[in-house]
């Protein structure tokens, strides 16, 4: 299939984006690195986008240190990330979730900052960003918004962003000395999105376990934090299964996903523990 | 004069060596020319309206917003084509009692599965044509479809085709000695429910065409990425009414086939019955989901299988129930049904054994036409036969190599005809088996394996013995009818500056046909390969012949090369025996120079004998032939294939909490006989074993209950990836047919036959002590977990 544009524009800063944006009677689109949206229409799955292209905006990429927190530009690639030194020493997290995105092509033009904004409920950073408990910056046309990561993802593909707002930077806390961050997934293929996933921070308030890829959004498994705090890992994992809501597909059923995410856990309580020891 | 291939310094030595591809430079500059590279003047984009239901009435069609799109130059119906262009049907003579309704081009007055052509738009741009596609009202009445293969022919399933009477395309029941009697008296009787997944080919390049109609030379000519350009060629004239002189295919470099592009496709054809009806060059490209939604799909069989055995593991018996669901169309003209007889052909292949029934029903569904695919039926009997072999050797306790010892058919035994009636001219099975044995280090393996289950990791070891079908005979298709040749051609000319042009009727996909033409050219002749170009694909300008399929360039195309260029030589020697005043015995020709062949001492360079014909060919004496070109065409008589032989083995780890396969490593011992390129034959068994681990591991077209396609593009269809394939080790054993110099078999479909069955066996080897089992394709890790009772809801 041929993709049907509405039109292109490149926006030189911020404020230029916005203008576009309000002029584009409600056909425009965010362009940042494409991985989704040029798929997607490529797929005539979204047709007629006005593309306002972000990607050039200066001062929206690469990551920072602010205070005791770490500052990513929305614009910061995923090979970016995957070799950034900063976030290799703060939040490995994010480093460690690269190398399951994608291929390489395809991570040295998508954005972190697209991927948030695109909210598929199978991809790395969204679980990443819920589990270090991050906070999104946005810019509108009311100015600037702060949304935690608890309160950004809504649905399959949709966030709390309106329309007409970007997505600037994402700030993530350093950890603490002796905190712990492992990333677990399992796809068909290496590249593949993930049949399910999931995130673990260990720091000293508790822990945070994130999963993706087990239902509409990334969610935070509380009650299995509540009892991986308390040491009790088969209560975890019981937990965790009851309080995912995967969906079935031509991968795997939900059943199948449900145990997978107990595996995982299991991987994942290993790791940490055998990291610390 | 024959050629010493057992010695490998004789002059010219090229056929057994790797030589460098004369195309690879070209494809990897991105030089190549593929269909879409074409841009003629006054050229136009089809694209299709397709059906979104598996079986749908057609009632009204309102195209009025659409011929107003930009760019839109006219929109054609079934009936607008069905003027100009007959419908076809997919039988074939031999395939007795097989049966298939009318098909055309686009589909009239009803649809038969999703993506099924309804209407054609054509536009100055393929993005106009889509924006008027999707304008395009389509007033369809749902049909009930018919989507599961083993109730299609209950009597309360509904009829696809109620002219034909039922959903039965074809059945056919094989039997040779008593089976019910070896069941009953056997020492041990071992049977096994098989699933291999409805799946196809996925080339690279989807499938390409763009047709001219020339009105004032009265002349079509079809840019075309097919394997088979005279088959082609004599389809658009016979459906187009024209005569098939006036019909020329011309096909260039294509982006792989795998059997995809050796059928007859309704959207293709309309292409050619627009272009003819508008008088302007016409072209399509399919996208990726038209290549998911309508290229051809295979394997989709269901089988219920038995073995018996004696005490000594001695195979007594095989019974095999096969059923197959085709979609609502046998493909013309090679048709639907040969998958499905294959299955009958080949299982127990490598066996010695007296009591065989085999018995396949191939019947209608609302889905995509399934046809052949690269190892047509053998990843299926390989499957069988192996999986019903390992299953054997376990209940008796019998090591998987030394049952296949016992029952294999001796080297020293053929010719020979199997149960299936079979005629094998001279197989390898226990050389081919020894060679595996020590590439592997069979029993190392065995030994880490019980060390890795000490360890708690769970590795399996899978064997694969396996026959091959090549280099085909008018028994295939010819017999039944069809206009397939099984004969092929090569012209072979020396040109003025003692160059060498070789017209071929086989084709090239990417295989590397091409390569090996220009090899056995170059040797038969005497000069440098890279002295030869070889010209393929023009119906205009090659020699008649069958093109790629059925494993059969190398053995059919490259003897009938071998034999044009070896008349060649003696044209040339003739001519220079005239010049040098020599015996022409005296004379040979070795890189590109006529020499003294008993002092090698050189006489006269080609080019120079070249000069003399062409330009001063007055100094030659009035009567001397001179003739610098001939055209000889081989075809296959003593055998109605070629069989070849080999086998696989997998290694692999289950990793028994996810159901996750990691191949840890393959090996492939073939024997294609005379190995022309060594390096092209390894790559086509690795290429070829790739796509089997892709059925075994990840490939399978879902449609659900109502004849939806769910997985239509390259997200969500799992073809085997670079990360995931292990390395595999391959060895040859050579057993060259007698039936021409040549003695090549076909190498291109060995990997895929016996792979997916390897690794069956080798996961059930890893998962046999914990008491699973599986034997549905592909084994996802879902399945793995099922078979382990870890998953039961
Ligand atoms: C074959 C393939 C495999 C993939 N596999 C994975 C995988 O395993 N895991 C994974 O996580 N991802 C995967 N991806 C997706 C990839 O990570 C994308 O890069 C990412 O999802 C989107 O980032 P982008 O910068 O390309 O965004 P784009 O495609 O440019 O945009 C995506 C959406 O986000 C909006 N948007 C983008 N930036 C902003 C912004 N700053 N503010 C507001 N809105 C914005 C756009 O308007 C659009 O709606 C895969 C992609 C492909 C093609």
């Amino acid at each position: 299939m041929k993709a049907s544009a509405g039109g292109y524009a490149r926006a030189v800063d911020v404020p230029h984006a916005l203008e576009l944006m309000a002029g584009s009677e409600g056909a425009g689109r965010f362009l940042a690195g494409g991985q989704s949206l040029i798929a997607a229409m490529n797929m005539r799955l979204s047709e007629g986008d006005m593309l306002i292209d972000i990607s050039k905006i200066p001062g929206l990429s690469g990551v920072a240190e602010d205070g005791e927190r770490l500052r990513i530009g929305a614009l910061t690639r995923h090979a970016e990330i995957g070799r950034d030194p900063l976030l290799r020493q703060h939040a490995p997290l994010l480093s460690d979730a690269v190398r399951f995105i994608a291929h390489a092509a395809i991570r040295n033009r998508g954005t972190i900052g697209g991927a948030l904004a695109h909210a598929d409920p199978a991809a790395e950073f969204p679980a990443c960003i819920l589990a270090l408990g991050a906070t999104l910056h946005a810019h509108g046309p009311d100015g600037d918004r702060d949304i935690p990561a608890e309160a950004f993802f809504e649905d399959v593909f949709t966030t709390a962003l309106a329309e007409d707002e970007i997505l600037t930077a994402i700030s993530v806390p350093k950890a603490e000395p002796g905190e712990r961050h492992v990333i677990e997934e399992m796809a068909r293929r290496s590249g593949d999105y993930a049949l399910t996933g999931l995130c673990l921070v260990r720091r000293s308030a508790g822990h945070r376990l994130s999963v993706f890829s087990a239902g509409p959004v990334p969610i935070l498994a509380k009650g299995a934090m509540t009892a991986l705090d308390a040491g009790d890992a088969d209560a975890a994992v019981e937990a965790l299964r009851a309080e995912i809501e995967p969906s079935s597909d031509t991968q795997a059923t939900a059943s199948y996903r449900r145990h997978l995410a107990g595996v995982l856990l299991r991987r994942a309580i290993a790791r940490i523990e055998g990291e610390t020891a | 004069m024959t050629i010493a291939f057992g010695n490998p310094d004789r002059p010219n030595s090229y056929i057994g060596k790797t030589v460098p591809r004369p195309n690879a430079p070209k494809l990897v500059q991105g030089r190549g020319r593929y269909v879409d590279d074409i841009t003629l003047p006054r050229m136009v984009h089809v694209a299709f309206v397709r059906s979104p239901f598996a079986h749908a009435r057609i009632k009204e069609i309102d195209s009025g917003e659409a011929q107003a799109v930009k760019g839109v130059l006219r929109i054609f119906t079934g009936a607008d084509i069905a003027k100009v262009c007959t419908p076809w049907v997919g039988v074939l003579a031999h395939l007795k009692g097989l049966k298939s309704p009318p098909q055309h081009a686009l589909a009239v007055d009803r649809a038969t599965w999703v993506g099924e052509p309804v209407v054609a738009v054509v536009a100055s741009t393929r993005a106009a044509a889509e924006n008027a596609v999707a304008l395009i009202d389509v007033d369809y009445e749902p049909l009930p479809a018919v989507t599961d293969t083993m109730t299609a022919l209950d009597a309360d399933t509904p009829l696809i085709h109620p002219d034909l009477g039922d959903n039965l395309a074809f059945q056919r029941l094989h039997e040779e000695g008593d089976v019910e009697a070896a069941m009953a008296s056997a020492h041990k009787v071992v049977s096994a429910q098989f699933r291999t997944a409805r799946h196809t080919g996925v080339t690279l390049e989807p499938r390409s065409i763009l047709v001219d109609w020339n009105p004032a030379e009265g002349q079509m000519t079809a840019y075309h990425a097919t394997q088979a350009p005279h088959m082609i060629q004599t389809v658009l004239a016979t459906h187009l009414d024209l005569p098939e002189s006036r019909v020329r295919v011309i096909c260039g470099d294509v982006g792989g086939s795998y059997g995809i592009k050796v059928h007859v496709y309704p959207d293709e054809v309309a292409t050619a019955a627009i272009a003819r009806i508008m008088g302007r060059p016409v072209k399509f490209i399919a996208d990726r989901l038209e290549s998911f939604s309508t290229d051809i799909h295979a394997r989709d069989h269901e089988i219920e299988a038995k073995i018996a055995l004696d005490a000594e593991g001695k195979i007594l018996a095989i019974d095999v129930d096969d059923w197959t669901g085709i979609g609502p169309y046998s493909v013309y003209p090679r048709t639907s049904a040969i998958e499905g007889n294959q299955v009958v052909n080949l299982c127990g292949g490598p066996y010695e054994f007296a009591n065989y029934r085999a018995k396949t029903t191939v019947v209608f569904q609302n889905k995509a036409p399934t046809c052949q695919y690269r190892a047509v039926g053998h990843p299926i009997a390989v499957a069988i036969t192996e999986g019903l072999v390992d299953m054997a050797a376990a209940a008796i306790g019998m090591d998987p190599v030394e049952i296949r010892r016992r029952n294999m058919y001796a080297d020293d035994c053929y010719p020979v005809t199997s149960p299936a009636k079979m005629r094998f001219e001279g197989l390898s099975h226990h050389a081919s088996m020894t060679k595996l044995m020590e590439m592997m280090d069979y029993d190392a393996l065995r030994a880490d394996q019980a060390e890795a289950r000490k360890q708690g990791k769970s590795r399996g070891i899978g064997i694969a013995s396996f026959i091959e079908l090549t280099n085909p005979s008018p028994f295939m298709y010819g017999i039944g009818g069809a206009r397939i040749s099984a004969q092929d051609g090569c012209t072979v000319r020396m040109d003025p500056d003692g160059s060498i042009v070789a017209l071929s009727g086989v084709t090239e996909q990417g295989q590397g046909t091409e390569a090996m033409l220009s090899q056995v050219v170059a040797e038969g002749v005497g000069v440098s390969p890279s002295t030869v170009r070889v010209i393929t694909g023009d119906t205009q300008v090659t020699p008649y012949g069958g093109g790629t399929w059925a494993s059969r360039g190398a053995g059919i195309g490259g003897e009938a090369a071998l034999q044009a260029a070896r008349a060649l030589r003696q044209s040339i020697l003739e001519v220079a025996a005239s010049m040098l005043q020599a015996d022409p015995g005296a004379l040979d020709i070795r890189d590109g120079q006529v020499v003294d062949s008993d002092s090698g001492a050189p006489r006269l360079p080609l080019e120079e004998l070249g000069r003399i014909v062409y330009f001063r060919g007055d100094t030659l004496p009035k009567d001397l032939p001179r003739e610098l070109v001939q055209t000889r065409h081989f075809i296959t008589m003593d055998y109605p294939f070629a069989f070849t032989n080999g086998v696989q083995a997998s290694y692999l780890e289950v990793d028994t909490e996810t159901g996750v396969v990691t191949l840890l490593k393959h090996w492939c011992v073939e024997d294609c006989g005379r190995v022309i390129n060594p390096q092209l034959v390894d790559e086509q068994i690795r290429g070829g074993i790739v796509q089997g681990l892709g059925g075994a591991l990840y490939e399978e077209i879902h449609y659900d209950s109502d004849g939806q396609l769910l997985n239509g593009s390259m997200a969500d269809y799992l073809v085997p990836m670079a990360a995931e394939m292990p390395d595999m080790i391959i060895g040859h054993v050579e057993t060259p047919t007698a039936e021409s110099e040549l003695g090549a078999k076909g190498a291109g479909e060995a990997g895929t036959a016996g792979a997916p069955a390897a690794v069956m066996n080798a996961i059930n080897d890893a998962l046999r002590p914990l008491g699973g089992q599986i034997t549905e394709m592909p084994f996802t890790p879902e399945r793995i977990l099922r078979a382990l009772g870890t998953i039961e809801d």
